[in-house]
């Protein structure tokens, strides 16, 4: 047998804590009673699975763990009687007493968790802050150390959430299907951010690996929502290029320069086959559009055998349904790839993103290009004094040529 | 069941073109309509709209005596111009009804849950 050390109980917990916390909250009605019950089965486990060995399904002996804690200390808790009247009337569907554990895409609990971390009436902060600690099992540490938010301030963040979430009764359900779409965004956005939280911040690629894990259980549980699966797809193909995107000394590499043959072929193809998946269902969306860009980027095996006029064609598509600056920004790069820097720049010197720094170092690249040192060096120490990482800013100090990764 | 505070808040001085009379007729109209549905479906508890805040007084406790003064408490650009209290399964269904409510009036409404409601033994 393995050995069942605390570190491998630490992990096994954390693989299964968002599933058997949706459970119990679904029983109890109550997030800190389900995170409380969770958090006992772990020390049960850290004494008996040592000596005992593991059980036969670890994600079922802590949810069934956690379930009877909870219980034991409702029982003793004065509010007993009023409390255990709840977990009757809320588990009518449920008549048998063990089935906490649900089957079935449209019923998982953790769909109703995530919906409910990711509610609109709690800010952008506190929905990532709850998805990573309910459904991710991070401690508030780890959450606060991830954003670069001091402990008490993240710790603060929560339990605020927590008691908006009770005492205005935010809902624990899938939302309806006319209410679906608006509520499927604000989930794929925070998943996204948690994504890009990782990506920019090297020493927190945990953030990373968490995306994508409840990237693919969404789409487990949505199979047929075109936007998940975009997401899914546009993370795992970011995903295949992240290790050739950081140089051994940390500087960030440009996507013309990155050694492609360290990129994973398998997330690719994993991610490609997603992307067709969805233009055979032809219903695109942002992440969709996202995606197919990546998909293409991932086709070229240099940077000059890059399809440039099929990306120009998915930035079209993609400024239709997400106008923003940042997307006019990255399609006025692939139109200089295919009509060349002058046209590239008239469009960029359009855009109002004069605090992005992105918009200075595509500005400072084309410059360069256009054989307009002066103006260039500029838009470089500009872009490189907005510049939010190490790595950016090195990259742009040294004026950084090619394009963006 | 919680019971929920539905505060509409209007805004001093309003840049947008005041309603002209057949809007506010219609208006008028929608609002009945909808408070008659909140009736019905049991949701409505109370309701009620306020002059504006040079209409208040406030009245405090100052070194003992009750001290009497003009005025909103608070003097700012935003008040409550009116409110709605209603009964909802939870925030999603009182959030859908002040929804309805703000396309009407088009003034933005606070939504807050009433402290300790939902602690009440359930009908």
């Amino acid at each position: 047998m393995a050995d069942v050390d605390e570190a491998a109980i630490g992990r096994i917990f954390r693989d299964n804590s968002g599933r058997s916390v949706a459970a119990l909250i679904r029983v109890f009605g109550d997030i800190d009673v389900a995170e409380d019950a969770v958090q006992e089965a772990f020390a049960v486990a850290l004494s008996k699975w040592p000596r005992d060995g593991l059980p036969p399904n670890p994600g079922g002996w802590i949810t069934t763990t956690a379930r009877k804690r909870a219980i034991d200390r409702l029982r003793r808790a004065s509010r007993e009687r009023e409390l255990l009247g709840q977990v009757a009337s809320s588990s009518t569907m449920n008549d048998e007493p063990d089935s906490v554990e649900e089957s079935g895409p449209v019923h998982d609990d953790r769909l109703r968790l995530i919906f409910t971390c990711c509610h609109p009436a709690l800010s952008r902060e506190a929905q990532v802050a709850l998805t990573l600690r309910l459904l991710g099992g991070l401690s508030t540490e780890e959450v606060a150390r991830s954003f670069l938010v001091a402990e008490p301030t993240m710790a603060q963040r929560v339990v605020r959430a927590k008691h908006k979430i009770k005492a205005a009764r935010i809902p624990y359900r899938v939302p309806a299907d006319h209410e679906l779409p608006g509520r499927l965004r604000a989930v794929l956005s925070v998943v996204y951010l948690i994504y890009n939280a990782g990506l920019n911040s090297p020493s927190e690629r945990g953030l990373c690996a968490e995306a994508i894990r409840l990237g693919r259980l969404l789409a487990t549980l949505m199979p047929d929502e075109p936007e998940v699966a975009g997401l899914l797809a546009l993370v795992l193909l970011t995903e295949a290029r992240r290790a050739s995107r950081i140089a051994a000394d940390g500087s960030l590499v440009v996507l013309g320069e990155q050694d492609r043959s360290r990129w994973d072929r398998a997330l690719i193809d994993e991610g490609q086959r997603i992307v067709r998946w969805c233009l055979r269902r032809n219903q695109p969306g942002p992440y969709q559009l996202q995606a197919a860009i990546n998909a293409v980027h991932a086709d070229a095996a240099t940077i000059e055998d890059t399809d440039w006029p099929q990306i120009v064609a998915l930035y079209d598509q993609l400024l239709q349904v997400a106008p923003t600056p940042v997307v006019a920004l990255n399609r006025a790069v692939a139109i200089g790839e295919v009509s060349g820097p002058a046209a590239a720049l008239a469009l960029v010197d359009e855009l109002d993103l004069s605090n992005y720094f992105p918009f200075h170092a595509t500005r400072a690249d084309l410059l360069r290009r256009l054989g307009r040192t002066r103006e260039a060096s500029a838009a470089y120490a500009r872009a490189a004094a907005l510049a939010p990482t190490d790595a950016e800013r090195d990259f742009l100090r040294h004026g950084g040529r090619g394009h963006r990764s | 069941m919680t019971r929920y505070m539905l505060s509409v808040h209007s805004v001093a001085d309003d840049a947008r073109e005041p309603m002209t009379a057949e809007e506010m007729q219609h208006s008028w109209q929608d609002i009945q309509k909808l408070e008659a549905e909140m009736q019905a479906t049991g949701a409505w508890v109370f309701s009620g709209r306020l002059h504006e805040p040079e209409t208040a007084t406030v009245v405090r406790v100052a070194q003992g005596e009750i001290l009497t003064t003009d005025g909103p408490f608070v003097e700012a650009r935003e008040h409550l111009g009116g409110f709605y209290i209603i009964n909802a399964e939870d925030l999603d269904a009182a959030l859908a009804l002040a929804a309805k409510v703000t396309r009407v009036i088009r003034t933005p409404i606070e939504v807050r849950p009433f402290a300790d409601f939902a602690d009440e033994p359930k009908r």
